[in-house]
């Protein structure tokens, strides 16, 4: 029985792949598919952890700031210095539980928060690493490049990805009382529970999910940067929406979140197979966003009248 | 009168103490009028764009125009290069520019509200991946090229006419006060906050909602052109990226200011706090001589500070 919400965010993804083997038939090889999806491992789980966060009715614009300073400790500190550097992922973890505890506890807007979080995070990653380099830890260099028989490891890692999401969010109580938070608080809250503590958990759930980002992103690219992913902010956003998320009412699909965030990289690569001008790429991945959601809106009315 | 009680009089104060604080360590307390006309100069930025995302925010939750930047961009591009290539009377140039600025931005806010309506997108992404057209329609249409602005348009963007007050200010002003006029006095200003209070109660109220959000998103998509045109004149030129930090600012200064996230509830004279106080935040940490990474992260704190005590208070009213 397939989930009707994620019919479309598949299909899309589908045309996508389509076209692209169309455009360049060399791209249907075990190097080609790992190149393709490679760089939407950490966008994936990037989208993962603003999925979470959207879940339970917030919204975080410093994702992208934040991922960058996961890079920026995996890059400098992790390999010099690996108690200091877990030491400080954990508390980069920490922090972000304590923002839900606070949003959660003083009533605050999340979008405010994490506005000015996206400074704090940038400061810090500044501070970290003045400027571009570091290395990236051998094991994970390793992890990330690694070419396992048959299936490119970019396909593995999406896979075991959109899974552990499916079960943590949709399979486990943990989740169900999660997606509560965001469908009806006073419910919540009336049933005995601690908006406060498990806002705090959401939090640092997709704590988890982006520190794994920065991570992941770190071993693709052997070196970290305190500006790498700024733009995972807005790519996180459209994957969660792309995958069939809503902003409202804890509605959101994990497994959608990842094929989202494979479409939109792979959306990238489509334009530039087009040799599609350079001025006009970022245009053109506005309007396949567009496109998407537009399809989306004739679908929800075919089910209506059905 | 409760002065206190105003949603904008903690932002005011907060401007006010840093304006002294950064004063007091600058050159030993001298050019005080030099750091007021600069901060009312760079202030007027933010409270042009703060003044239209002020009313989108105040539709209610989930409306926000994140294509402010690109629509600067945008209008900043278009106009210059129009009145670079224009001959006449310079009058004539002038007004073509600001003419061709506004109707860029007006177009803007049509298409991001045909996207919001006619296909129900949510108006993050929709004004999101609307922002990633007019981005690459600016890069397209200047290709890099710089194109100065009339001289005169340029002498009137950075000159103090009256009272050594900056222009900029001035035209922010005026436009801050028929924002007042409009948001407290109008009928324009009731709906407005109506749907941002309750949308279905407004539209059962007979409130024209879609009309109401649309002239919203329009009149938000001008500011932003507007401040596109003023900013590339005062800068000497358009530049791709010149709108990037309004994105965050515009959303900073309106939340600073006192306006309420969750809608319905909209202040202007905050808009200028915020504006002010932002500036002057940056201002005072540049003097203390700290690095960019510091810098950074105590505009952090410090906004988040400020939201959590002026919620907090609102909590308690």
């Amino acid at each position: 029985m397939i989930n009707p919400r994620l019919l479309l965010p598949v299909l899309s993804l589908a045309v996508l792949v389509a076209a692209v083997f169309w455009l360049q038939p060399r791209a249907m090889s075990y190097v080609g598919v790992n190149l393709l999806f490679n760089l939407a491992v950490p966008i994936a789980l990037a989208t993962v952890a603003q999925m979470v966060i959207i879940m339970v009715g917030d919204i975080d614009l410093s994702m992208g700031a934040f991922v960058s300073l996961i890079a920026c400790i995996t890059a400098a500190i992790l390999p010099e210095n690996p108690a200091l550097g877990w030491a400080m992922l954990a508390g980069c973890v920490l922090t972000y539980a304590a923002l839900g505890a606070l949003i959660e506890a003083r009533q605050l807007p999340a979008i405010v928060v994490t506005l000015g979080m996206s400074f704090i995070w940038g400061g810090a990653a500044v501070l970290i690493l003045p400027s571009p380099g570091g290395s990236s830890p051998a094991w994970l260099t390793a992890i990330m490049k690694a070419k396992p028989p048959l299936v490119p490891m970019a396909i593995i890692a999406s896979v075991s990805i959109a899974a552990v999401a499916h079960l943590l969010i949709m399979r486990s109580g943990f989740g169900v009382r999660l997606r509560a938070l965001g469908g009806n608080l006073r419910a919540v809250s009336r049933a005995g529970r601690s908006t406060v503590r498990l806002r705090a958990m959401a939090y640092a759930v997709a704590g988890v999910f982006a520190v794994l980002a920065g991570m992941a992103l770190v071993g693709l690219t052997t070196s970290g940067d305190a500006n790498i992913a700024l733009r995972y902010t807005l790519l996180s956003i459209a994957g969660v929406i792309l995958g069939g998320g809503e902003f409202t009412g804890g509605r959101v699909s994990p497994i959608g979140a990842v094929i989202g965030a494979l479409t939109l990289t792979l959306a990238g690569s489509f334009l530039s197979f087009l040799r599609l001008s350079p001025d006009w790429q970022i245009g053109a991945q506005g309007a396949i966003l567009i496109l998407v959601l537009a399809a989306r809106l004739l679908v929800r009315r075919a089910e209506k009248r059905a | 009168m409760r002065i206190h009680r105003a949603p904008w009089f903690w932002a005011w104060v907060a401007a006010f103490a840093a304006f002294l604080a950064t004063w007091s360590i600058s050159a030993g307390g001298g050019g005080g009028a030099a750091l007021a006309v600069a901060a009312l100069t760079f202030a007027s930025f933010s409270v042009l764009t703060g003044l239209g995302q002020m009313l989108v925010i105040t539709m209610g939750p989930g409306n926000v125009d994140l294509s402010i930047p690109a629509t600067m961009t945008l209008a900043g591009t278009l106009s210059l290069k129009l009145m670079g290539e224009m001959t006449g009377p310079v009058w004539a140039i002038m007004l073509a520019g600001l003419v061709s600025a506004l109707a860029v931005g007006a177009c803007a806010g049509v298409v991001n509200f045909a996207l919001i309506r006619l296909l129900r997108i949510p108006p993050i992404i929709a004004t999101l991946s609307a922002s990633f057209l007019y981005q690459s329609l600016a890069i397209w249409s200047n290709r890099g090229l710089r194109i100065k602005p009339p001289a005169a348009l340029a002498e009137f963007a950075t000159g103090r006419a009256i009272l050594g007050i900056p222009n900029l200010a001035l035209v922010a002003l005026v436009i801050s006060i028929g924002f007042w006029v409009a948001l407290n006095r109008s009928g324009f200003g009731r709906r407005l906050s109506a749907i941002g209070q309750n949308p279905r109660a407004a539209r059962l109220a007979g409130v024209p909602v879609a009309r109401i959000m649309g002239t919203t998103y329009v009149t938000c998509a001008k500011m932003a052109a507007l401040t596109g045109f003023l900013l590339a004149c005062f800068s000497g030129g358009a530049a791709l990226n010149m709108g990037a930090e309004f994105l965050l600012m515009s959303i900073a200064v309106t939340v600073i200011g006192g306006s309420s996230i969750a809608g319905g509830d909209s202040n202007v004279p905050g808009i200028w706090a915020g504006a002010l106080f932002m500036y002057l935040i940056v201002s005072m940490l540049n003097s203390y001589g700290l690095g960019a990474g510091v810098r950074l992260l105590s505009t952090g704190v410090i906004i988040i500070a400020i939201v959590a005590v002026a919620s907090g208070r609102k909590a308690q009213a």
